[in-house]
């Protein structure tokens, strides 16, 4: 089952390495990796987006946690949480295409955020699920370039994670 | 008044208390060296290959409960290194590894002698750093130690760039170090104990298994104590020999793919596990499958959390100091009045004795040839079973586990998660230091001791009175050992062709070497050498070829599907 872990961890050189390190170490799965300063500066917000049984994913939290820069951790898959996925997509976009193509990004809820007389890019948010399936909407063969960031998470009401 | 890096880290190992600092001189360690050399306490063994300068650390820690320090050069001294690091992550063994690094400017640049070290020994420590500003420095310093030291132990790299040792700041060492990022838990959860108590007293096939996780956390006189109380039996890993007295009946030896018939059999069979600062790993359970195969209920203490429910899962997890755990166990079951039922008890024990009664180390007593459980059931014997007793990786790893009967902890010295040829040697180089007047053997084979020979110059250097006792096979035997098994009696390169001859090549270091053929030389050999308290003596024994480690759990298989003699 696919599970987003999210970790608050010293913002420190190397932090990031080892994270990576012990998922290849211990032959874990990253579907996606984001990591960024949070308001605290000494602080980074780093998301995971893994698949494995119940077990691994003891084995995954309990391993990030044995890490000395992980500060706390929590499993958003464990309860209500939001996610979201920016993705960057360059279409080509000539003839009639051009039409259909603003009203997917409008149906998505979508954004054109460069234009030429050949192409569109297109900026849409939401759940990794989402963006699959706009991809899968359009036409294959007009996707130039897809840019995903990976998921970030938050939990839903007064679920928080900070020190 | 202001210091430079170099003299921060002497005076931070003085802070420390460490008394000997193994390692070898180079280009980016050149400050820390002169400061080193003036000053005289903090004392430098300078060893002849910084794998050495690990092990060594290595084996003073394991022989102490303190931290092992070793000081290498940046580049190849690093690269050198890693093995003996490595060594000590997969065992816990608290070590500091200073290593130089080239000037930070020059760091990414491909430099003489640069490597990264924080890369490279990332996966096989419990931390590292690298320093880059002096200022950092001691604290940096501090971190390691404490990291080291506390929580389940492990190594700490600290890589330092040659100009930060020369660069100069105010010098403060701070006292203690409060780290939000790193907790390590001390208690276990009162009643997860009291249900370990319910479950323990109900038990009609009880069975207490440990490992290393009771020698580190200094928990062996607990451990005693709670086997008695309970009148169970107690079988211990490799790692954890010495931790129950070995000639105590209620102990059945150790466990595992070379363990004693009875304690496999324990294990396999027990209706209630408790664990205690062991891992399940793939040498002691054999194949997990297999094991699951019994229904049991498993009790498992230890301090790293992701040491539970890794390979096993586990019914009762205890999360804590195993000593402290094992108090809180003691107390609540003094205080508590449910008592195991003796009859189940009993009968248990019955079977446990009728599995003894296998007698499943027995070996041919009357070969003209030397065997070598012999010379280990002699040197338990001449040494009184109170040496500090180191060993490389192999068969006779196995037959020192398997005949030397250790009754305390810390006495058992060797390389068991890693499995690293070359350990023995250096690291009874740091036992001897650690304990001067001590007894130290190191038992090894003709294969391992050649990883680490070079270190017979070390021991010369410091006067260090090891006595080598090599059983000497001309084979790799426990490759050759799997060759018969599993693949066909084909000794695919595990003929040792070519060897020195050791007792000449001891000699030539300065030390004494002595050749044993005959099986009826064996006992006087041992005593003669034994009764040099000043000298190394380097015993070679030739041994039966031909011999092997029984029991055997092979690869894949169950703990109950050994391979007996």
């Amino acid at each position: 089952m696919k599970h987003i872990i999210s970790v608050l961890l010293e913002n420190e050189a190397g932090a990031l390495s080892r994270v990576a390190g012990l998922f290849s170490a211990r032959g874990y799965n990253i579907e996606s990796l984001t990591v960024a300063p949070t308001e605290d500066a000494t602080l980074s917000r780093m998301t995971i987006v893994t698949v494995g049984s119940d077990e691994v994913i003891e084995q995954i939290t309990k391993q990030l946690n044995k890490l000395i820069e992980v500060v706390k951790l929590v499993d958003l898959s464990d309860g209500d949480h939001i996610e979201r996925e920016l993705m960057l997509v360059k279409v080509r976009a000539v003839g009639k295409d051009r039409e259909e193509m603003k009203r997917m990004a409008d149906i998505f809820r979508g954004r054109i955020i460069d234009v030429t007389d050949k192409d569109y890019t297109i900026e849409l948010t939401g759940t990794g699920a989402k963006l699959d399936a706009f991809l899968k909407a359009i036409d294959r063969g007009a996707i130039l370039e897809t840019v995903r960031t990976g998921a970030s998470g938050i939990g839903r009401g007064d679920r928080v994670l900070r020190v | 008044m202001e210091l430079t890096g170099a003299e921060i880290t002497v005076r931070c190992l003085q802070e420390e208390g460490v008394e000997h600092v193994f390692g070898y001189p180079g280009g980016a360690v050149l400050f820390i060296y002169d400061e080193l050399f003036k000053q005289d306490k903090v004392k430098h063994i300078l060893v002849r290959h910084e794998q050495g300068a690990v092990h060594a650390a290595d084996g003073y820690a394991r022989s102490t409960d303190k931290v092992g320090v070793a000081l290498v050069t940046s580049g190849p001294g690093v690269t050198n290194a890693v093995t003996g690091i490595a060594t000590a992550y997969m065992d816990s063994i608290p070590l500091v590894v200073i290593t130089g690094q080239v000037p930070t400017h020059a760091i990414g640049q491909d430099a003489f002698q640069e490597c990264d070290a924080v890369g490279i020994t990332r996966p096989c420590v419990k931390h590292n750093f690298l320093v880059k500003d002096v200022k950092d420095l001691a604290v940096t310093i501090k971190k390691a130690f404490y990291i080291a030291a506390t929580g389940r132990p492990g190594p700490v790299v600290v890589d330092i760039p040659k100009d930060v040792t020369a660069a100069k700041t105010e010098f403060h060492y701070p006292e203690t170090i409060a780290m939000r990022s790193y907790n390590p838990v001390i208690k276990g959860h009162a009643g997860q104990i009291k249900k370990a108590i319910q479950l323990l007293t109900k038990a009609k096939r009880p069975m207490i298994y440990t490992g290393g996780g009771v020698v580190l956390g200094g928990a062996a006189d607990e451990l005693a104590q709670l086997v008695r109380a309970l009148g169970f039996p107690c079988t211990n890993t490799l790692m954890g020999l010495g931790a129950y007295p070995a000639t105590d009946r209620q102990f059945l030896g150790m466990l595992g793919m070379h363990g004693t018939y009875e304690a496999n059999m324990a294990m396999q069979h027990c209706d209630v596990l408790l664990a205690i600062g062991a891992r399940f790993d793939d040498r002691v359970i054999g194949n997990p499958r297999h094991f699951f195969s019994e229904e049991r209920t498993i009790i498992h203490v230890d301090i790293d959390p992701s040491s539970i429910s890794k390979r096993v899962k586990v019914d009762i997890p205890i999360v804590g100091n195993v000593r402290e755990v094992l108090r809180e166990l003691i107390k609540q079951l003094e205080a508590s009045k449910e008592r195991s039922d003796p009859e189940a008890l009993k009968t248990w024990w019955t079977q446990i004795e009728l599995w003894r009664s296998r007698e499943c180390l027995k070996y041919d007593r009357s070969s003209t040839l030397i065997k070598p459980q012999y010379v280990i059931e002699k040197l338990w014997e001449v040494t009184s079973g109170d040496a500090f007793v180191t060993s490389d990786v192999g068969q006779h790893q196995m037959w020192a586990a398997q005949f030397y009967k250790f009754q305390k902890p810390r006495r058992w010295i060797n390389s068991g998660g890693l499995g690293t040829m070359g350990f023995g040697m250096p690291a009874a180089m740091g036992v001897q230091l650690a304990h001067p007047n001590a007894t130290v053997a190191c038992v090894t084979g003709e294969a391992s001791i050649q990883m680490c020979i070079q270190e017979l110059s070390t021991c010369k250097q410091y006067r260090l009175p090891i006595k080598v006792v090599n059983l000497n096979n001309k084979y790799m035997g426990m490759v050759r050992q799997w060759q018969e098994f599993f693949h066909g009696n084909r000794y695919a390169e595990s003929y040792m062709d070519a060897l020195p001859d050791f007792s000449k090549l001891a000699e030539s270091y300065g030390h004494i070497g002595v050749k044993v053929e005959k099986p009826e030389d064996v006992e006087p050999a041992l005593r003669e050498a034994f009764a040099r308290k000043d000298d190394l003596v380097f015993m070679d024994f030739v041994t039966d070829q031909t011999e092997n480690v029984f029991p055997m759990v092979p690869g894949g298989k169950g703990l109950s599907e050994m391979i007996l003699v």
